[in-house]
């Protein structure tokens, strides 16, 4: 997630300090991981020296935090074509969990084992997000079922590799 | 093993076989009042088979099955049925509502067949439909309702007996991921509320994630990932 | 529109009625039957008139006509032939003996030559009977060495007992009405005769009642299995086929059946041919041969019976449309009406209306109109039976679970229901106002003269020539004869030619006497004059006048012997004789009897019979053509004509028993079809605890109510047309309540049936295997 494009999403609504920004961000989008102060800073120094926002305004009794910042025109432009750019849709050709299994594999341990354990993990992760849709609004549903799918989808993975464990063998076995 | 304590209903070491198909082999199973657990597997794993048995439809080869203390293999097929008429609840993949009922007469159906008089049953049963938000569809058939609809309506049929154990063969398999949701959602409160244990088999881990606690049967075994971790 | 494509389309449709799997082939095999006994039966009714005319034909050819008071002079193409005819258990024998006189003497028709003295030929029929154990006490009667059988032409049927023994010195003992001197066999004057209009009715509603179910029942077989073919009609759709090449793919599979049913009609016709040769019904038995329908007539049936199928299946589908996704039943049809299913019967009645009270004398009742109101009646209950049983079933009330399900069931598909019982409904309700018919129209063809059957049983007639005394000595000693009196009756004229009046005598000895008057005294030679008959003549009873025996009439030469009142004549007081006559005129004994008087009078002897004997008249009979072959005995009783009418209700119940089984055995199909179809639903309500009881229950009731609402407007409409019926014979009205009960009952047996079958496949679908399909 591009936190610069977000946070200047955030400002076309209007000129905002700092900290107003890292509160805005974390209610709409930071639910597990709210924004380091520091980051916010740092990544709206960059957006200053683009020229994508500009300093409004600053607090009296001003540490660094105390800077009301506006966009620019460009600014406003940047967030559009970011918002019209797809996003490429992540691969995931790099996975841990393929690793583990063909090594347990070639370690003549039980991979079935491996996946097992991970499907418990995975459900039970995907247990914890139910329950808090069920106790959620629907911005916690939606964000939940976001996360409900992927999960669903390696345990989909899960599933298929373990039918296919044996020919896998095989293959690593040559 | 012995039967977790505490447990309302327990299997150990089912065999079951079709002709030369095997589709149980030494599976194990337990649950608590008020425990909803998902017995999940990929197709022809025998999970329904492993339903039937715990449910007393089919009877195992061997293995024992104790429901609150009896072993049901002890029993003959009218006690196993009168257990399920009035102890257990069901729901099936597509609903499996007789057509030429009404709604409220499909729901008040396991009432009429423990005895409770037609006019109290469909009382009862138009209380449940009301929980689960279908108390409008009480003079419709079936055929005349959508899928999700009637799921409900199947819903408030196995919970209308207030059972102690409700089955749940693919509750949400015929249904868009919407409506399965709302199905799983309206089931899993329902039966929270009168404590009833669930046994859910689903080979979808988005269902099986309602759940407490999921079993896993693969080749006719069973693996409780729980015990497991 | 090419040919080639309707072609492709109706070939594709015979393929798929053909290639069903084995629940295919069932439903094939039953509109195949269906509509196979339909033809057969078609085909035999068209075959029935013809039977009947040969069979007129050959009586015509084979008669000898014995009446007549002259007698032709004997030449070498003359015989004397002589009536034998008797009686053996219920069957009729026609007995002739022959002599012919001459080398040229013409051969009765089936005869090869003329059996010697001492010999006969027989038909195979009596010729097995004389063979098997139960025909010894006949042997003895016709003590003549079979020669030869007499064949086909000589016979009106093949169950027709007849002979023809060779004898010798017939002429002496020709008498003008047994025996006669002849030179041709045939009628001299061929009557046509009609037959008898009654007879004609009764044939003619026996076969529409006959006919009506079996038209029912392949309606109903047209839509066998019809979810299952509309589902494939909407599977062809999704692939590109368009609503009319599914219709005639629909067409091609009924016409499939129905040219099977033509094929099988065709042997059940063969057969049922062939088996009509063994049977007699009402004394009446044909030949194979005499069943040939007319070619034309053939191919009308050949062309009808598809035609129908396929206009119904066409009709079937009006309601429905085929979809390529699905099968879209014509919305909520609309609530049956009443008023036209009403206008059915009340037109049959209206139909039959004028004919009430016309009875067998004025004429042959009219044809179209008595099969047009027959079947309008009974097409009305087809017509009013889905509007009952949507009425009743949509008012029956709350009751078990088993009661509720069932009742839902047919509050959703009442025409299915109605229609596969319509066929039981319309067997039902002709089969009881047949019965009704045949019951009331029998007690009047067997309405006896009131003959007093607790004094005498048998009438035997003894030719004149044969001391009559030793005739009555020799019954007497004859196993299960309680009493034997014989007497003589014959005529006295006041004078000897053309006589003005004339009175009644009866000659026999004292004991014989008392049967017909009581006698102050008597003895032999004693002559009394009796008072308080029916027809006194007073007149001729003076002393000293001279009366004549036999006297002759103008062209009929009598015997003319003088007889002279005598001075001394006592007086006797008429009774009821055995056939409840008072007799008038004189009684003789025989010692009054002048000379030669004796030849002129007929005798007779009336036997009085232990029944409890088995056989008694049989023995009788034996007694009687010991005597003389031409001692014709006759025996009263009014009991023989009912045991006929039981067999023929025996036999119509055993007719609409197979109707009904053909019919069960589709409501059977149908059933499980439905049960089929249902069998995942099944097996979840097993899950619940549903108890087989239940189930199986409800099963009963979804089969029972239509059927007692069938059963109960085919009585109804049964009733009235019997009744009706009996109205147009001018027979008093009597329900035969047997024969409703009986075919309630084998309605009732059906349900029954069908229930039962159907539990084993039901406990079948109920195990939990249905659920584990996914």
């Amino acid at each position: 997630m591009s936190i610069g494009h977000t946070l200047l999403g955030l400002l076309e609504s209007g000129p905002r300090h700092g900290y107003d920004l890292k509160r805005a961000f974390d209610e709409k989008f930071g639910h597990d991981r709210p924004l380091h102060y520091g980051q916010v800073y740092s990544t709206m120094s960059r957006l200053l020296k683009n020229g994508l926002v500009e300093v409004d305004g600053i607090e009296s009794g001003g540490g660094p935090e105390r800077k009301r910042y506006a966009i620019t025109d460009a600014g406003v432009t940047d967030v559009e074509r970011w918002l019209a750019t797809p996003e490429k849709p992540e691969e995931y050709l790099q996975s841990t969990l393929y690793t583990k299994v063909v090594l347990a594999l070639l370690t003549h341990r039980d991979a079935a084992d491996i996946l097992d354990v991970q499907r418990a993990e995975h459900l039970r992760s995907m247990r914890i997000l139910t329950d808090r849709k069920r106790r959620g609004d629907l911005a916690d549903q939606l964000i939940c079922d976001h996360a409900l799918f992927h999960l669903e989808a390696d345990l989909r993975w899960l599933e298929l590799t373990a039918a296919r464990l044996d020919k896998l063998r095989a293959e690593v076995a040559r | 093993m012995t039967p977790p304590p505490g447990s309302l209903l327990a299997a150990e070491d089912l065999r079951k076989a079709y002709g030369p198909t095997v589709a149980l082999d030494g599976a194990a199973f337990s649950i608590h009042p008020g425990e909803v657990v998902a017995v999940m597997g990929p197709s022809g794993s025998g999970k329904s088979t492993l339903l039937h048995c715990l449910a007393g439809i089919v009877p195992p080869d061997s293995g024992s099955i104790t429901y609150a203390g009896r072993e049901l293999a002890t029993m003959n097929d009218a006690q196993r049925s009168a257990l399920r008429r009035s102890e257990f609840g069901f729901v099936f993949q597509f609903g499996q509502l007789v057509p030429e009922l009404t709604c409220v007469e499909n729901v008040a159906l396991p009432l009429r067949l423990n005895g409770t008089s037609r006019r109290e049953a469909e009382r009862t049963a138009l209380g449940w439909m009301e929980r689960l938000e279908v108390d409008d569809l009480a003079k419709k058939r079936p055929g005349e309702v959508s899928g999700g609809q009637g799921q409900r309506v199947a819903v408030a049929r196995a919970l209308v007996t207030t059972p102690k154990v409700l089955f749940a063969d693919e509750p949400t398999g015929a249904l868009d991921s919407l409506n399965g949701e709302r199905v799983m959602e309206l089931l899993t409160d329902a039966a929270r509320s009168t404590s009833a244990a669930v046994v859910l088999v689903t080979h979808e881990a988005r269902v099986a994630a309602w759940s407490d606690r999921e079993i896993v049967v693969r080749d006719g075994k069973s693996r409780d990932m729980e015990r497991a971790v | 529109m090419n040919v080639r494509q309707w072609w492709r389309d109706l070939a594709m449709g015979a393929r798929f009625a053909f290639t069903g799997g084995r629940e295919g082939w069932v439903r094939m095999l039953l509109t195949g039957v269906g509509v196979g006994l339909g033809v057969a039966l078609l085909l035999l009714t068209t075959a029935v008139p013809n039977a009947l005319a040969v069979r007129h034909e050959r009586e015509e050819a084979r008669l000898d006509y014995t009446y007549g008071r002259t007698t032709q002079p004997r030449a070498d193409d003359t015989f004397v032939i002589a009536d034998t005819d008797t009686t053996f258990r219920q069957s009729e024998v026609r007995g002739r003996l022959v002599e012919p006189e001459g080398p040229r003497a013409p051969l009765p028709p089936g005869v090869g030559r003329y059996p010697g003295v001492g010999e006969m030929v027989v038909s195979p029929a009596l010729k097995s009977l004389l063979a098997s154990d139960g025909g010894k006490l006949l042997r003895k009667r016709l003590p003549y060495r079979i020669v030869g059988t007499i064949g086909e032409p000589g016979l009106v049927g093949s169950h027709e007992l007849a002979y023809y023994a060779g004898a010798q010195g017939l002429a002496a003992r020709i008498d003008h009405s047994q025996v006669n001197r002849l030179d041709h066999y045939g009628d001299p004057a061929p009557s046509t005769e009609r037959a008898d209009p009654v007879l004609v009715l009764l044939t003619l509603v026996v076969f529409v009642v006959l006919l009506m179910p079996v038209a029912v029942f392949i309606a109903a077989a047209a839509r066998f299995g019809g979810e299952r073919r509309d589902r494939r009609l909407a599977a062809l759709r999704l692939v590109g086929s368009d609503s009319r090449m599914t219709r005639r793919t629909a067409a091609g599979e009924a016409l499939a059946g129905s040219l099977l049913g033509l094929v099988l009609g065709a042997v059940f016709f063969l057969a049922g041919r062939q088996a009509a040769g063994s049977v007699e019904i009402l004394d009446i038995s044909v030949f194979p041969s005499y069943l040939n329908p007319s070619p034309l007539l053939v191919v009308l049936v050949a062309v009808a019976v598809p035609a129908a199928t396929v206009a119904v299946t066409l009709l079937a589908l009006r309601g429905v449309v085929i979809e390529p996704l699905g099968v879209v039943r014509a919305a909520r049809p609309a609530r049956r009406r009443l008023w036209w299913r009403l206008l059915l019967p009340v037109a049959g009645l209206a139909m039959l209306a004028p004919m009430l009270g016309q009875g067998r004398d004025q004429g042959n009742f009219n044809q179209y109109l008595v099969s047009g109101g027959v079947i309008l009646l009974l097409v009305g209950v087809t017509a009013l039976l889905p509007w009952a049983v949507e009425t009743v079933v949509a008012r029956l009330g709350s009751g078990s679970v088993a009661w509720q399900l069932a009742v839902r069931r047919l509050q959703l598909s009442s025409g299915t229901a109605a229609r596969m019982v319509n066929g039981i409904a319309v067997a039902v309700a002709g089969a009881i106002a047949l019965q009704m018919l045949f019951s009331g129209v029998d007690s009047v063809y067997t309405t006896q003269s009131a003959n007093d059957v607790s004094r005498a049983q048998m009438q035997v007639s003894v030719p004149s020539g044969i001391p009559l005394a030793a005739a009555a000595r020799k019954f007497a000693r004859t196993p299960g004869v309680r009493r034997a009196e014989g007497l003589a009756g014959g005529e006295l004229g006041d004078s000897g030619k053309d006589p003005r009046s004339s009175g009644e005598l009866t000659v026999g000895d004292c004991r014989a006497l008392r049967e017909v008057a009581a006698l102050p005294s008597c003895r032999d030679g004693d002559v009394f004059v009796l008072e308080g008959g029916q027809h006194d003549t007073p007149q001729l009873a003076r002393s000293g006048r001279t009366l004549y025996f036999d006297p002759s009439y103008s062209g009929d030469r009598g015997a003319e012997i003088a007889w002279t009142v005598p001075r001394s004549m006592k007086r006797a007081r008429s009774v009821e004789d055995p056939t409840n006559v008072r007799r008038s005129g004189f009684l003789m004994t025989p010692g009054a009897l002048p000379a030669g008087a004796a030849r002129t009078l007929y005798q007779y002897v009336y036997l009085s019979l232990d029944e409890s004997v088995p056989e008694a008249k049989e023995y009788a009979r034996n007694t009687a053509a010991e005597i003389s072959p031409m001692a014709d005995a006759a025996a009263w009783a009014s009991t023989e004509q009912s045991k006929r009418f039981t067999s023929i209700r025996t036999g119509l119940l055993v007719g609409a028993a197979c109707v009904l089984a053909l019919i069960g055995a589709s409501l059977l199909v149908s059933q499980l079809e439905q049960l089929r179809e249902r069998r995942k639903l099944l097996s979840a309500l097993v899950a619940f605890g549903t108890r087989r009881r239940t189930l199986g229950l409800s099963v009963l009731w979804q089969t029972a109510v239509p059927i007692a609402l069938g059963l109960l407007l085919a009585t109804t409409v049964g009733l009235t047309l019997g009744a009706v019926l009996l109205r147009m014979t001018s027979t008093p009205v009597r329900v035969d309540w047997a024969s409703v009960l009986s075919m309630a009952g084998a309605g009732a047996a059906v349900v029954l049936a069908v229930t039962l079958l159907s539990m084993p496949p039901l406990f079948r679908l109920m195990r939990p295997d249905g659920l584990r399909t996914e």
